[in-house]
């Protein structure tokens, strides 16, 4: 009970509120750090995935490739990457940009294996049928494929977030600030009631990630694909 | 059939058409297939499994490209437009139906029409027009998803999709492949109903003989390595088989299949004594003297049939309900052939089938006496 206080009482305290180790400014950090990461990793993922889901080539070698980089832990990316961006930027190499790298290693794998199962899944009569009614095969990906796989694809893209936005944390150790920074800090100095605090709000952003990217997920799914119980013989 | 004006069809040839998968020396899928099927006509390609019948469908519309000789439109080599243009001037239903799940029923109709860049209203009145000649009130339909409908709904919403643009020629791979027997042949009935209105040039493709007959204006028959056994009516194959092969293929029952060449319609049909919901016992009863059988057929309001009356049940007075009929006349309709009529009579306990319009409005009653009068050596099979 005690320590639950000391925790509401760093919350509480002004001075955790301002300045250059404020919490605002280390929330900031870590949803801007994760938020881009996160959008890189889709920018590289999706169009991997979609042209090997489409094709059903390269398949294998994508693959093989992404699960080297699930074996290898973030805190290994850090540790492989920060040696190279000290050396061609200096200073610039410490912090966002070597964290940046090693989270959108770890937003890629999630992105690639679901869009590529979500569009494979999708029913080979399907497309047949796109393609002998005269679908071109830009179209057939953006208007059968795609939106049949999209619960799938979003399924991935909202695993990679979570993931993204709970592994942030790690950026304090590059210097990268994040929610972490806060946990480094507390470990530092013994300030275990810091380290809880932070650690609670890593957790609850995660969640809220998990939440956001679940109703993303609903709304983008036709009515057509859930349950055949569910579809409205009204709608 | 008639001969009768054909609106949309058009004639559709194969000349010298090869399809080879692998280098040469493989066997061949399709082997130097020439033929040629007239406009507005069903030709059904049919044949065992690995006789290239698919394949041969497939290189109408490019799905499959032939490895040597050429395949024509109206007089136009397929290979003229692009595959995807060829495409959009041909109807394909498959097996599956291939309805998308993520699109209503109205943006599956519409995709043909839309991948054309028709005008939005123009669209909405060609999927209204096409639902209802497929005969889905489209208030009730439009909106709905694919989950949500029978496989007889999805069957006719996929042959609605097919017509969308109107396209003279159509291609159904098994299109009743999935569906149970008595809706295949409701199915199929369906669909000869339509064709006598829309008269497109429709390539048929089914590994059930039964279906080929009936459904055909033409069949050709595949064997094994794409050769074509026989190209003929359905008559000429079954009274003139070319081989031993085309003969084993239709099998040895081919006096009792000459019954699917006859259509119930063909029949003259005996017009029973019918007495309606409502009408007052007394008058029934005087009519039932009158008519001397004993008996009538009780419908509704609309015409449809509910069942037999039996004079010596009928009570003193009152009105006639809906509960008074027995029921047992097993329902057949005008495109029914004879041989699935006799099977459905012979399974039921009345041999006394009821015909009715596709209003469900009767038209007569058939009898197993009937049809086997048709069997009669003497008797050619009627075909009209």
């Amino acid at each position: 009970m005690e320590f639950l206080g000391e925790v509401a009482a760093w919350f509480s305290d002004p001075a955790s509120w301002e300045g250059r180790n404020s919490i605002p400014l280390r929330l900031w950090e870590h949803v801007s750090l994760s938020a881009t990461a996160l959008a890189l990793g889709v920018l590289i993922a999706l169009p991997i995935g979609l042209a090997i889901g489409h094709s059903g080539r390269g398949a294998r070698a994508a693959v093989a490739i992404t699960n080297i980089g699930r074996a290898i832990p973030s805190l290994g990316w850090l540790g492989m990457v920060l040696p190279i961006t000290l050396v061609l930027f200096e200073r610039g190499g410490l912090g966002f940009l070597p964290a940046l790298i090693a989270l959108v290693a770890l937003a890629i794998p999630p992105i690639v294996t679901n869009t590529y199962a979500g569009l494979r899944e999708v029913d080979r009569e399907l497309i047949d049928a796109a393609r002998g009614m005269g679908m071109g095969e830009r179209r057939i990906l953006t208007a059968v494929e795609v939106p049949i796989a999209l619960p799938v694809i979003l399924a991935g893209v909202r695993s990679s977030a979570v993931q993204v936005v709970a592994t942030a944390t790690l950026a304090a150790v590059v210097a990268g600030g994040t929610l972490g920074d806060f946990i480094l800090q507390g470990i530092f100095v013994r300030d275990l009631p810091r380290v809880f605090g932070a650690a609670l709000m890593v957790a609850v952003l995660a969640l809220a990630t998990e939440g956001l990217f679940a109703l993303l997920q609903r709304l983008a799914t036709s009515p057509g694909l859930r349950a055949a119980t569910d579809v409205g013989r009204t709608s | 059939m008639t001969p009768q004006a054909r609106p949309g069809g058009a004639v559709v040839t194969f000349e010298h058409v090869t399809k080879r998968y692998g280098p040469p020396g493989v066997p061949p899928a399709v082997d130097d297939l020439s033929l040629a099927i007239p406009a507005g006509e069903i030709c059904v390609l049919v044949g065992p499994s690995g006789c290239g019948k698919t394949t041969t469908m497939r290189m109408i519309n490019r799905l499959a490209e032939p490895t040597a000789g050429r395949i024509t439109i109206d007089g136009q080599d397929v290979r003229d437009l692009s595959a995807v243009e060829l495409r959009r001037g041909i109807g394909y239903v498959i097996q599956q139906v291939g309805l998308f799940p993520h699109l209503t029923v109205g943006e599956n109709v519409a995709i043909v029409p839309r991948l054309l860049r028709w005008p939005e209203p123009r669209i909405r009145e060609r999927v209204e027009e096409l639902l209802e000649l497929v005969g889905l009130e489209p208030g009730a339909y439009r909106a709905r998803y694919p989950a949500s409908l029978s496989g007889g709904e999805r069957q006719r919403v996929g042959v609605a999709r097919a017509l969308a643009a109107d396209p003279p020629v159509m291609l159904m791979d098994e299109p009743f492949g999935a569906v149970d027997p008595i809706l295949r042949d409701r199915l199929q009935n369906e669909l000869l109903r339509l064709q006598a209105k829309v008269g497109k040039t429709i390539v048929f493709v089914t590994h059930d003989v039964d279906e080929a007959i009936k459904m055909a204006d033409r069949v050709a028959i595949l064997r094994r390595g794409g050769v074509l056994a026989q190209f003929d009516t359905p008559e000429a194959i079954l009274s003139a088989p070319a081989s031993e092969f085309v003969e084993h293929f239709v099998g040895a029952d081919r006096g009792l299949k000459r019954l699917s060449l006859a259509k119930v319609r063909d029949l003259q049909l005996i017009q029973p004594l019918i007495v309606r919901v409502g009408e007052p016992r007394v008058e029934v009863r005087r009519r039932m003297e009158v008519d001397g059988t004993g008996y009538a057929l009780l419908v509704d309001a609309a015409d449809r049939p509910l069942g037999w009356v039996d004079s010596a049940e009928l009570a003193a007075d009152g009105t006639l309900t809906e509960e008074e009929a027995t029921p047992g006349a097993p329902p057949l309709q005008p495109e029914t052939t004879l041989r699935d009529a006799l099977s459905t009579l012979l399974g039921s306990s009345v041999q006394l089938g009821v015909v009715t319009d596709e209003r469900d409005r009767v038209l007569g009653l058939l009898s197993v006496d009937a049809i086997s009068e048709v069997l009669r050596p003497d008797a050619t099979a009627p075909r009209s």
